[in-house]
């Protein structure tokens, strides 16, 4: 709690948090650049998706500091943390099925996000601008009025992806984005993701590593909790530490 | 104008539904029954409210409340003080050692009437008490449970745990409650008689007025973006919460609207009825409610109404004749329409109704001619 401040989007001190003594995240120092679109790799159980679970507010650290632009999140609820602008994917697509497209962009519109605001929410042309705008970027204009439970695995990881840059959060989070998706759909997710880093700092983790070449500013590889290298995807694909735990030979 | 269409009375299909409803049980009813069968209908319409509350909470909300008796009982209960109070006036009473105060209050050796029947002389307070207290419980429910996340099954089991205890404190506190007999022997309603026919006539036209503004009301609710809101967290919880919401407020609102909905249905059963018991503020009412809306379809305002009054007149038909096969005859009944008709009524209307509505047709037809012809002769008017 006495980070000092700094200019980075994200700052990550000291982080730990132990389930029943096991280390998930073991004293983390993590920071994220302002519009750094950076990607976390790392075997099964190097606790990628507690770290994203840490920074929304999902898991509860046990010790250490998260600060959003200086503000410090560890102490905030779920949603506190979301209003702060920090927007998060879950890995398996999390979409209201039952909705259509329109409705689940609109559920997310960051207004009418209380009980009687939501009562007195009105469809202005200003929401609906910006639902077709979205519809539009994530590729889903003409599936508006469809019952998102119908579209492909893929398109519902976009759905997700638009439910959150309607929010316009200025971290964005995304967990395994491109899992399931066919090849063309990664190569169109990669195309999406490079044009919504414009202007905001995205977190992904990601498995394949094609893909994580194609998008990655930045790449750190997560091992038992801990940083085990950071740097240029170059870089970290020549680590020696780095091949020897997860690349493989 | 396409505010009132669209969101209070649902577009065309709603519209339709809720006119025909409105015909049934204002033109219909009383028309077609007799006064006791209309005194019937009137008594169900009031379990009514309770099955569309719970078409909000549960269909839209995914919230299962076994409990909505309670809401219906301290509604209930609340118009009963009142009207007991007016009926134990102190020249009614004078046989009584403390005359004035409530007969049952009297047996129990009572001598004053306790504090929290004062207010109840007040009409005014009444119907306050009647909106308020109950959605007011609901908040403390609400907020305890939905705060610290607890849902699901184990909402369902604390709101069952809530009707037992609220029914043994009603049984247990006689001098207070009137106790397993409840409180009986109501006369008048600020000096009108309501055990006369024409009461209770009036009493039904105003119970149905209430519950077609009530679906009216619900409906608005649901076709805001609260209802998508509510729809969205029974659907995905976590991902309405990371979307920036605090969930639990809005469970605990539609919690609450839920309570008033049917405590107005229970102080309208007192009216109706006469007298208000603990058997209708327990689990086995609470469970029947659901029964209703389920059968009704748990997604339909409208359907619960139906559900209601096809349970409530099957049950009287049966156990007239059949009085120990009714209670599994119910219960087949909900297993049936849980496996083969998830959506109830409603969802047997949706998928085979307009097959009727189809034969109606010509209805539509000749008004949508009436009115071009009289487009027509008003252009031609404008003209010369």
């Amino acid at each position: 709690m006495n980070a000092t401040n700094t200019d980075f989007t994200l700052s990550i001190e000291d982080l730990t948090v132990s389930f029943d003594g096991f280390k998930a995240v073991d004293n983390l120092n993590f920071y994220l650049d302002k519009n750094e679109l950076h990607v976390i790799i790392g075997p099964n159980g190097a606790g990628k998706t507690t770290v994203l679970d840490l920074i929304c507010g999902k898991t509860k650290a046990t010790s250490g500091s998260i600060k959003f632009l200086n503000h410090e999140l560890t102490d905030l609820s779920e949603h506190a943390i979301v209003r702060a602008g920090v927007g998060r994917k879950f890995q398996t697509p999390s979409i209201y099925e039952n909705l259509t497209v329109f409705e689940n962009l609109e559920v997310s519109y960051p207004e009418g996000r209380g009980v009687f605001g939501s009562l007195m929410f009105k469809r202005t042309k200003k929401v609906m601008d910006k639902i077709h705008e979205i519809a539009k970027e994530i590729m889903l204009e003409d599936s508006l009025d469809l019952e998102s439970g119908l579209l492909s695995h893929g398109q519902k990881q976009w759905l997700e992806i638009g439910m959150l840059l309607i929010q316009d959060p200025q971290l964005l989070m995304l967990d395994e984005p491109v899992a399931g998706m066919s090849v063309k759909e990664r190569e169109q997710t990669a195309v999406l993701l490079n044009k919504i880093s414009q202007g905001r700092s995205v977190l992904v983790i990601e498995h394949d590593m094609d893909f994580v070449a194609r998008i990655a500013q930045k790449v750190t590889v997560l091992h038992q909790g801990k940083i085990l290298a950071t740097g240029d995807m170059d870089t970290v694909q020549h680590d020696p530490k780095v091949i020897e735990v997860y690349l493989g030979h | 104008m396409s505010f009132v269409y669209e969101r209070l009375l649902g577009g065309k299909k709603g519209l339709t539904g809720f006119i025909i409803l409105a015909t049934l049980i204002l033109v219909i009813f009383p028309l077609f029954l007799d006064s006791f069968r209309l005194g019937l209908a009137g008594k169900y319409l009031t379990y009514a409210f309770a099955a569309v509350s719970l078409v909000l909470l549960w269909g839209y909300g995914g919230i299962l409340s076994l409990g909505q008796g309670i809401f219906f009982g301290l509604g209930g209960y609340a118009m009963a003080m009142f009207l007991k109070l007016e009926a134990s006036s102190p020249e009614n009473t004078a046989i009584q050692s403390t005359p004035g105060i409530p007969d049952f209050m009297d047996w129990n050796q009572i001598t004053e009437l306790p504090w929290f029947w004062e207010p109840f002389t007040s009409f005014t307070f009444t119907i306050l008490a009647v909106l308020i207290l109950p959605a007011l419980f609901a908040y403390i429910i609400g907020a305890a449970m939905f705060k610290r996340r607890v849902g699901g099954v184990y909402f369902a089991i604390i709101t069952q745990v809530i009707a037992v205890i609220l029914t043994v404190l009603i049984v247990g506190q006689q001098g207070f409650t009137g106790g397993i007999n409840g409180i009986t022997d109501l006369r008048t309603l600020n000096g009108w008689d309501i055990t006369s026919d024409s009461a209770k006539t009036i009493f039904y036209f105003i119970t149905c007025a209430l519950l077609l503004l009530v679906i009216i009301a619900s409906r608005a609710i649901m076709t805001s973006k609260f209802g998508r809101i509510l729809l969205a967290v029974k659907d995905k919880e976590d991902r309405v919460r990371f979307s920036g919401y605090d969930v639990a407020n809005f469970k605990i609102f539609v919690f609450c609207f839920g309570a008033m909905i049917s405590a107005i249905g229970g102080a309208m059963f007192t009216l109706q009825v006469g007298f208000m018991s603990p058997s209708f503020v327990g689990i086995v009412p609470s469970i029947e409610m659901v029964i209703f809306a389920a059968v009704g379809g748990r997604m339909s305002l409208i359907g619960a109404v139906y559900g209601t009054l096809l349970i409530n007149f099957g049950k009287t038909a049966f156990s007239e004749s059949f009085p120990e096969l009714w209670l599994f005859l119910i219960g087949g009944l909900f297993i049936a329409v849980v496996m083969l008709f998830p959506n109830g009524l409603a969802g047997i209307w949706e998928d085979h109704g307009h097959k009727i509505t189809d034969r109606f047709r010509f209805i539509g037809k000749w008004f949508n001619k009436l009115t071009a012809q009289a487009k027509l002769r008003k252009a031609e008017d404008a003209k010369s």
